[in-house]
């Protein structure tokens, strides 16, 4: 059982809440799994403040899961489900895995199919539909003694309303005080992106690990992505475990996005979010794990208090801070954002 | 998305060989102690891990392929 309470802060907006998940093993070939995890949002980001979009307050997502293990085969089925105010998601996943070459390997493949409801604040009548398929392929590989090595692929298509019900693109409107307008932004109604990672972790002499990682993605929206996390995880102490990890995530921008179109409804499809525009971001996490007690207590076989912070940077290329007045548009600096993530959480296995 | 399935060419042609090639285990179960420290777990802590990976999603234009793929050290 994992009991945490998650602390977010940056860009102007707070999310924070519990998150809670129970496993229970029931009998000898299955187990059931159950989550429960709450994000309750508050401030106002570049987007609220610069357009006077309304934004969301509370998510709250339920989540079980079946597993059944039967010789060298995991079978997995579950649902998800996420509801908002005016946000909808409900997912169906199916998952198998399997040990071979005498468990120097394992594959596993997934699927997920995904159908949400998309509302807006405020109009009872607006309502759109999302669909969402997404496959994926992975081989886990004993590598040597100390070191295990992982490939995944993954493919997910997106087919409906994808753009945010609220937020603008703006464009240069001569007649306006400031000398640009907004409209609502528009964007394809599909989206197919595939994506491919390959980690790897090494046991060192002493009791650490160290891991690497590198992802690449790309979509039919001319999204190109790379990320990359090295890490160092160290037992130390008789009970502590501390962990070190750097990421860095660079993307390039959306065919269609622009931070100032030339006139109202410039192309077919629209997009001035910060999210698929060209930018870099750097992030740094520090964790510590203490286990509290090491023979059983009470109804407890184990049990773990851990502590984590991440710093999260982020420096948009062509995304503007509107906040600052110039005099002519497009001149505004560039904006960036920086965050801080904290997590506590109990681990507790009976 | 050619490029994809090619690269799903790739893997399944070297699985395939791999295989068809009798090689051997190299890696005996008795060998595997320092595999199955917990250290060595791609998802630690899942729960953790899957709040950062919403975090990130969220907030860049990349999605997928992002862990917890299952699959473990064949330490049993």
């Amino acid at each position: 059982m994992d009991v945490l309470y998650h602390y977010y802060e940056g860009g102007g907006i707070t999310v924070e809440g519990p998150s809670v998940l129970v496993r229970k093993q029931l009998g000898e070939s299955f187990s059931v799994q159950a989550k429960y995890h709450v994000d309750t949002i508050s401030g106002a980001s570049i987007d609220v403040i610069t357009t006077a979009s309304p934004y969301r307050e509370e998510r709250t997502e339920l989540a079980g899961t079946l597993d059944y293990l039967r010789g060298d085969t995991l079978l997995s089925v579950g649902i998800v489900t996420s509801d908002e105010n005016d946000y909808k998601g409900r997912s169906f996943n199916i998952g198998v895995s399997q040990e071979v070459f005498a468990a120097m390997t394992t594959l596993s493949m997934g699927y997920v199919r995904g159908s949400d409801e998309i509302g807006r604040t405020g109009e009872p009548d607006f309502r759109e539909e999302l669909d969402r398929h997404s496959w994926r392929l992975g081989v886990t590989q004993v590598v040597s003694r100390n070191m295990l090595a992982e490939l995944a692929f993954e493919t997910i298509t997106d087919k409906g309303f994808l753009n945010n019900p609220y937020r603008q693109v703006r464009y240069l409107d001569p007649e306006s005080g400031r000398g640009y307008g907004f409209q609502a932004e528009l964007y394809p109604r599909r989206r197919t992106s595939n994506a491919v990672a390959l980690r790897a972790r090494y046991h060192l002499p002493y009791r650490a690990a160290v891991h690497a990682e590198y992802r690449y993605f790309s979509d039919d929206w001319g999204i190109d992505a790379h990320s990359t996390r090295i890490g160092y995880t160290h037992a130390t102490l008789p009970r502590v475990i501390l962990d070190l990890q750097y990421r860095y995530y660079t993307q390039g921008a959306a065919d269609f996005w622009s931070d100032l179109y030339p006139f109202r409804s410039a192309q077919n499809f629209l997009a001035r979010d910060k999210e698929l525009s060209r930018y870099d971001s750097h992030s740094v996490r520090m964790g510590v794990s203490y286990e509290l007690f090491t023979a059983r207590w009470a109804m407890f076989d184990r049990g773990t208090v851990n502590l984590t912070y991440d710093w999260i940077t982020a420096d948009y290329r062509d995304f503007r801070d509107l906040r600052v007045n110039v005099d002519v548009p497009g001149d505004e600096p560039t904006y960036s954002l920086s965050a801080n993530v904290f997590q506590v959480f109990f681990s507790f296995w009976f | 998305m050619t490029r994809f399935m090619r690269c799903l060419q790739v893997l399944a042609i070297t699985l395939t060989i791999s295989a068809c090639s009798g090689i051997q285990p190299w890696v005996q179960p008795y060998e595997r102690d320092r595999l199955a420290d917990p250290i060595m777990s791609f998802e630690r802590d899942p729960v953790s891990a899957a709040y950062l990976q919403k975090l990130y999603d969220i907030r860049e234009g990349a999605r997928g392929a992002s862990g917890g793929s299952g699959g473990g050290c064949g330490c049993n």
